[in-house]
C-alpha cells in the first residue's frame, strides 16, 4: 500500500472512535453500550496495529494485540456476563437529556481540537492531527461518566476514557514503553474487576445499581 | 582527675547518651508489660538516675565551650545536629535536676495502676523526658521541630493516662490543637530565618543577614509559637485544663520543665539566632508578660481545684519570666549590657527556681490526691495531722513561690526589681515614664501570688478536716517523700545560696549579653549592682529568722505555758461549730472575684431558702473563652461548613468537579 493511504486509512479510524463516542453518549441501552465499546476497542486495536505497520514500531503490534483480547473479547464479555446475570439491560434515561449532552459534546470536540493544535505542531509523528480526536474521546467519555446514573454505564465510561487516552499516546508519541503499556493494561483489567465486584456489591445492598442510593454514605 | 577529663572532652556524646538511655528505657518498659513491680522498681527509679546524670552533664557543660556533633540518623542529606553550649546545658541541669525529684515521686505514685496502663505510661514518660532534652541539644531546625514535636506528642499522651474520662479526653484534644498552631507558627518562624538558603541548620541561620522586618517577622512567629507552648495570654488556656486532667507527676513536669523549654527556644532564637534584636519587641514581650503574670495570679486567686490553682500560679511565674525577657531585650537594646545581665540572671534563677517549686507544689497536690481522692479544696482541711511530711515540705514550696526571703523565690524576685528600679538609666523617656507601672504590677503579682499560697496551704492543710473521710488520709511513702525532700532542699539550698549560683549563672548571661554580673569573691552577701545600694544576706537572714522562732519558742514554753489554765474554751456565742463552718476556698478568693470581676465571667447556683439539701456553686470562667475563642471557634465551624457544602454523596457531582478542573487545567496551559 502506498504510505498516503496510511494515513488516510489512520484518519479514517480515527474518525471512527470519535463517532463511536457521540454514539455511546446517545445510546440508551446498556447492552448496546457494550457493543458500542467493544467496536471503539476494535477501532483502537486496528489504528494501533497499522501504525505500527507503516512506521515499523513492533512493539505496538504487542500493545495492539493487548488491547483486543482485554476491550474487544474479555471485558464486553464480562459486562454482558454482568447483565444478564442482575437483568438490568432497560432503557435507562441519562440525567440531562440526550440532544443537549450531544450539544455540550460537540462544544468539547471543538474545544479539545483547539487546544490539539499547538500541540501537534509540535509532534512529530505521522498521525498528529488525530490528537484533537483523541482528547476529545477522552472528555466525551468523561461527559458519559457525568450523565449516567447507572454503575456499568459508568464503568464502560471509564474504560472509554482509557481508550482515548491510549489513542493520544499512540498519536502523540507512538505509545508509552511496552513496560508501562503491559502495567496499564494490568490496571484496567485489576479496576473493571474490583468495579464489577462492587457492581455486585452495590446491587446486593441496595437492590439496585442506581448510584443516588450512595448519596446516603456522606456524613450527616 | 582523668575520669573529669574525659567527662569534659564527651559531654555532648554524653548528652545524647543520656537521651538515647532514656529512650531505650522507655521501650524497655512496653516489655516488661506484664510485671508491675519491675516497672514501679525498676524502670522509674533508673530513669530518675538518668535525670541525675543529665544534671551533671549539664553543670559540667556550663563551663565548657560549644561542642557540636552530627548525627548520622534522620532524612538522607538531612542529619541531625546537636550542639551544646551554656545556655543548652543551663536548661539540661534544670531539666535534670528537677526531673530527678519528680521521677522519684513517680515510682510510687503510679504503684496503683495496673501493669498493662503502666508500662505505656513510663514509655510515654521516658520519651517525654528524652525528646525535652533533644529539644535543648538540637542545632538544627528539622532536629528541633521533631524533638519539639515528640515532646508535645508524648505529653498528650501523658496528660490522657485517663483517657476513659470525656473531661480529659477533651483537655487533652484542647493541648494538642494550641501545641500544633505553636509548632506551626515555629515552623514559619524558622522558615523566615533561614532566609531563602535552605539550610537549616542553626548555625547557618546565626550567619544569615536579614533586614529589621524579616526578623521582626521571624521575632513574632516565635514569640506566638513559644508563647502557645509556655501558656502566655491569651494562649493558656490549655493550661488550666490539661493541668487538672495529667496525673501530678506528668503536671510537674510539664509545668516546671516544659514550660521551660519554650523560654530556652525563645532564648536561643532571640539572643543566637537572629542576630539584631530590636527595641519594641522587649517592650511588647514585657507588656505580655505583665498582663499574663497579673491574669494569671487572679485566676489562681479564685481557684477552688488545687491543680487547677497551681496550674493558673504557673501562667502567672511564666508572664514574671515573660517580663523579665522582654526587659532583658529592652536593656540590651539600649546598650546598657550590664542590666540585661541582671535582668537575665533574674529571669534565669526564676525559671530554675519554679522548676523547684512547681515541681514540688504539684507532686506535694499528688500526695494529697492520693491519700484523700480529692482535688475540690471545699473537701479537703486540716491535712497536717494526718501528712506531716507532705505538709511540712509543701510548706517549703509554698513559702517559696510566696517570694519569702530566705527561700529561693525571694532572690529570683528581688533581682527582678532590682532590674526594675535601675530603669531611669534608659535613654526613652516613654519607657522611662511606663517602666514603675510595670515595677509595680510586678510588685501586685508577686504580692497576690503569696495570698493565692496562703490559700492553697490554708485551706488544705491547715484547720479541721471538711470531711469525715479525710482522717483516714495516710502520709506518703517513702519514695514520694523523698523526691519532695529533693525539690525542697534545692528551694532552700537555692534560697540560701545565691552568690554561687549567679556565679553558675555567669557562663549563661555572657554568652546572650556579652556581660556577666560582677563578683566579688564573697558567697555570704549577694550585691548585683553594688553594695551600697542594695545588698542581700540570706544566710544572716536566715539565722536571725531562726533565733527569732527559738527565742520565741522558749519564752512561750519556758515562762507562758507556766501558768497554763485548762478548760472549755468560750464558744463565741455559737454553741454548734463545726468543721464547714471555716473560710472555704471560695470565701477565700470572695475579695479578689470582687475586685477583678471585669475579667471574669461569675456564675452562680445559689439554693432556694425553703431547699432541704441547699447546694452553692460558684465558678468564675475565663472571658477570654468568651471573647476570643469562641469567635474563633464559630469562624471555624462556619467556613468548614462552607467548605462540606461540597459534598454532596452524588457521584456524578464529583464527576464534574475532576471534569471542570480537567478542562479549567487545560484552558490554563494552552
Amino acid at each position: 500500500m502506498h504510505p498516503a493511504y496510511h494515513l488516510q486509512l489512520i484518519n479514517l479510524l480515527a474518525a471512527l472512535l470519535l463517532l463511536i463516542s457521540f454514539a455511546m453518549l446517545a445510546q440508551r441501552r446498556v447492552a448496546g453500550l457494550i457493543t458500542l465499546f467493544a467496536w471503539q476497542g476494535t477501532a483502537l486495536a486496528a489504528s494501533t496495529a497499522l501504525v505500527a505497520w507503516s512506521t515499523g514500531q513492533h512493539h505496538l503490534y504487542y500493545s495492539a494485540a493487548i488491547t483486543l483480547t482485554l476491550k474487544v473479547i474479555a471485558m464486553p464479555w464480562y459486562f454482558y456476563r454482568i447483565v444478564k446475570k442482575l437483568d438490568v439491560n432497560r432503557v435507562v434515561e441519562p440525567m440531562i437529556n440526550i440532544p443537549t449532552t450531544m450539544l455540550i459534546g460537540i462544544v468539547l470536540v471543538i474545544f479539545s481540537f483547539n487546544l490539539a493544535l499547538p500541540i501537534s505542531e509540535m509532534s512529530g509523528t505521522v498521525m498528529r492531527s488525530t490528537l484533537g480526536i483523541a482528547l476529545a474521546t477522552v472528555l466525551l467519555a468523561f461527559l458519559m461518566m457525568i450523565t449516567r446514573t447507572k454503575a456499568i454505564p459508568q464503568v464502560i465510561g471509564f474504560l472509554a476514557m482509557e481508550n482515548g487516552l491510549f489513542f493520544a499516546a499512540t498519536s502523540a508519541t507512538y505509545g508509552m514503553p511496552l513496560v508501562v503499556e503491559l502495567g496499564v493494561a494490568l490496571d484496567v483489567l485489576v479496576a473493571v474487576f474490583v468495579l464489577g465486584i462492587f457492581i455486585f456489591q452495590i446491587r446486593e445492598t441496595f437492590d439496585s445499581l442506581d448510584l443516588k442510593h450512595m448519596e446516603k454514605l456522606k456524613e450527616r | 582527675m582523668s575520669h573529669l577529663a574525659y567527662l569534659d572532652a564527651h559531654v555532648l556524646d554524653l548528652a545524647w547518651a543520656g537521651v538515647v538511655y532514656w529512650l531505650a528505657l522507655g521501650l524497655s518498659a512496653l516489655l516488661m508489660r506484664r510485671s508491675h513491680g519491675r516497672l514501679i522498681r525498676l524502670v522509674f527509679p533508673c530513669g530518675a538516675l538518668g535525670a541525675l546524670f543529665i544534671a551533671v552533664i549539664g553543670v559540667t557543660g556550663l563551663f565548657l565551650p560549644a561542642s557540636a556533633m552530627v548525627l548520622p540518623i534522620g532524612l538522607p542529606d538531612l542529619p541531625f545536629h546537636l550542639r551544646l553550649d551554656a545556655l543548652s546545658a543551663f536548661f539540661m541541669t534544670l531539666l535534670g535536676a528537677a526531673a530527678f525529684g519528680i521521677t522519684v515521686h513517680a515510682a510510687s505514685y503510679f504503684r496503683g495502676m495496673a501493669a498493662g496502663p503502666l508500662a505505656l505510661l513510663a514509655l510515654w514518660y521516658h520519651l517525654f523526658l528524652a525528646s525535652m532534652t533533644a529539644v535543648l541539644l538540637a542545632d538544627d531546625a528539622y532536629a528541633f521541630m521533631v524533638a519539639w514535636e515528640m515532646m508535645a506528642l508524648s505529653s498528650y499522651f501523658l496528660v490522657t493516662t485517663d483517657h476513659r474520662v470525656p473531661e480529659i479526653r477533651r483537655a487533652g484534644f484542647l493541648y494538642l490543637l494550641i501545641a500544633h498552631i505553636g509548632a506551626l507558627a515555629l515552623l514559619l518562624a524558622f522558615g523566615v530565618l533561614q532566609g531563602g538558603h535552605g539550610d537549616y541548620t542553626f548555625d547557618a541561620m546565626r550567619h544569615a543577614g536579614r533586614t529589621p522586618f524579616w526578623a521582626s517577622a521571624a521575632y513574632l512567629l516565635a514569640l506566638f509559637g513559644f508563647g502557645a507552648k509556655a501558656g502566655l495570654v491569651p494562649l493558656h488556656v490549655w493550661l488550666p485544663e490539661a493541668h487538672p486532667a495529667a496525673p501530678s507527676p506528668v503536671s510537674a513536669l510539664m509545668s516546671g520543665v516544659m514550660l521551660k523549654t519554650a523560654i530556652y527556644g525563645l532564648l536561643r532564637l532571640t539572643f543566637d539566632l537572629l542576630g539584631m534584636q530590636i527595641g519594641w519587641w522587649g517592650t511588647l514581650a514585657l507588656a505580655l508578660g505583665l498582663g499574663t503574670a497579673l491574669y494569671g495570679v487572679i485566676f489562681a486567686a479564685v481557684q477552688s481545684d488545687i491543680k487547677r490553682l497551681l496550674a493558673w500560679s504557673s501562667i502567672e511565674n511564666i508572664g514574671v519570666i515573660f517580663a523579665a525577657f522582654g526587659l532583658t531585650l529592652i536593656f540590651y537594646t539600649d546598650g546598657k549590657g550590664m542590666l540585661a545581665a541582671l535582668t537575665l540572671t533574674a529571669l534565669l534563677y526564676h525559671a530554675l527556681n519554679h522548676a523547684f517549686f512547681k515541681g514540688l507544689l504539684f507532686i506535694g497536690t499528688g500526695s494529697v490526691l492520693h491519700a484523700t481522692g480529692e482535688r475540690h479544696m471545699g473537701r479537703l482541711g486540716g491535712l497536717m495531722r494526718f501528712m506531716p511530711w507532705t505538709a511540712w515540705l509543701t510548706l517549703v514550696g509554698a513559702l517559696a513561690i510566696a517570694g519569702l526571703p530566705p527561700l529561693n523565690g525571694f532572690v529570683s524576685e528581688w533581682l527582678l526589681l532590682q532590674a526594675f528600679l535601675l530603669t531611669p538609666s534608659l535613654t526613652q523617656p516613654y519607657l522611662n515614664m511606663m517602666i514603675p507601672v510595670a515595677a509595680a504590677t510586678v510588685a501586685l503579682a508577686a504580692a497576690l501570688a503569696a495570698y493565692v499560697m496562703v490559700k492553697f496551704f490554708g485551706v488544705v492543710f491547715l484547720g479541721q478536716p471538711r470531711d469525715p473521710a479525710l482522717q483516714r488520709a495516710h502520709e506518703a511513702r517513702w519514695p514520694e517523700r523523698l523526691g519532695m525532700l529533693w525539690l525542697a532542699a534545692g528551694c532552700v539550698a537555692l534560697g540560701l545560696f545565691p552568690a554561687l549560683l549567679i556565679n553558675w549563672l555567669a557562663p549563661v548571661v555572657k554568652l546572650l549579653t556579652g556581660h556577666a554580673l560582677a563578683h566579688d569573691g564573697n558567697w555570704l552577701i549577694l550585691a548585683p549592682v553594688s553594695a551600697e545600694r542594695a545588698s542581700y544576706a540570706p544566710l544572716i537572714f536566715l539565722i536571725v529568722v531562726a533565733a527569732v522562732v527559738m527565742l520565741t519558742f522558749l519564752w512561750v514554753r519556758r515562762v507562758y505555758h507556766g501558768r497554763v489554765r485548762r478548760s472549755e474554751p468560750w464558744g463565741c456565742g455559737y454553741p454548734e461549730q463545726h468543721a464547714r463552718m471555716q473560710d472555704s476556698a471560695e470565701g477565700f478568693g470572695q475579695p479578689i472575684r470582687q475586685i477583678f470581676e471585669v475579667f471574669m465571667r461569675v456564675e452562680r447556683d445559689t439554693p432556694d431558702p425553703f431547699e432541704r439539701a441547699p447546694r452553692y456553686r460558684g465558678d468564675s470562667r475565663d472571658k477570654l473563652w468568651i471573647l476570643f475563642y469562641q469567635p474563633v471557634a464559630r469562624v471555624a465551624d462556619w467556613l468548614s461548613e462552607q467548605a462540606g457544602r461540597l459534598q454532596h454523596g452524588r457521584i456524578q457531582w464529583y464527576l464534574v468537579y475532576s471534569f471542570v478542573t480537567l478542562i479549567v487545567l487545560l484552558v490554563f496551559t494552552s
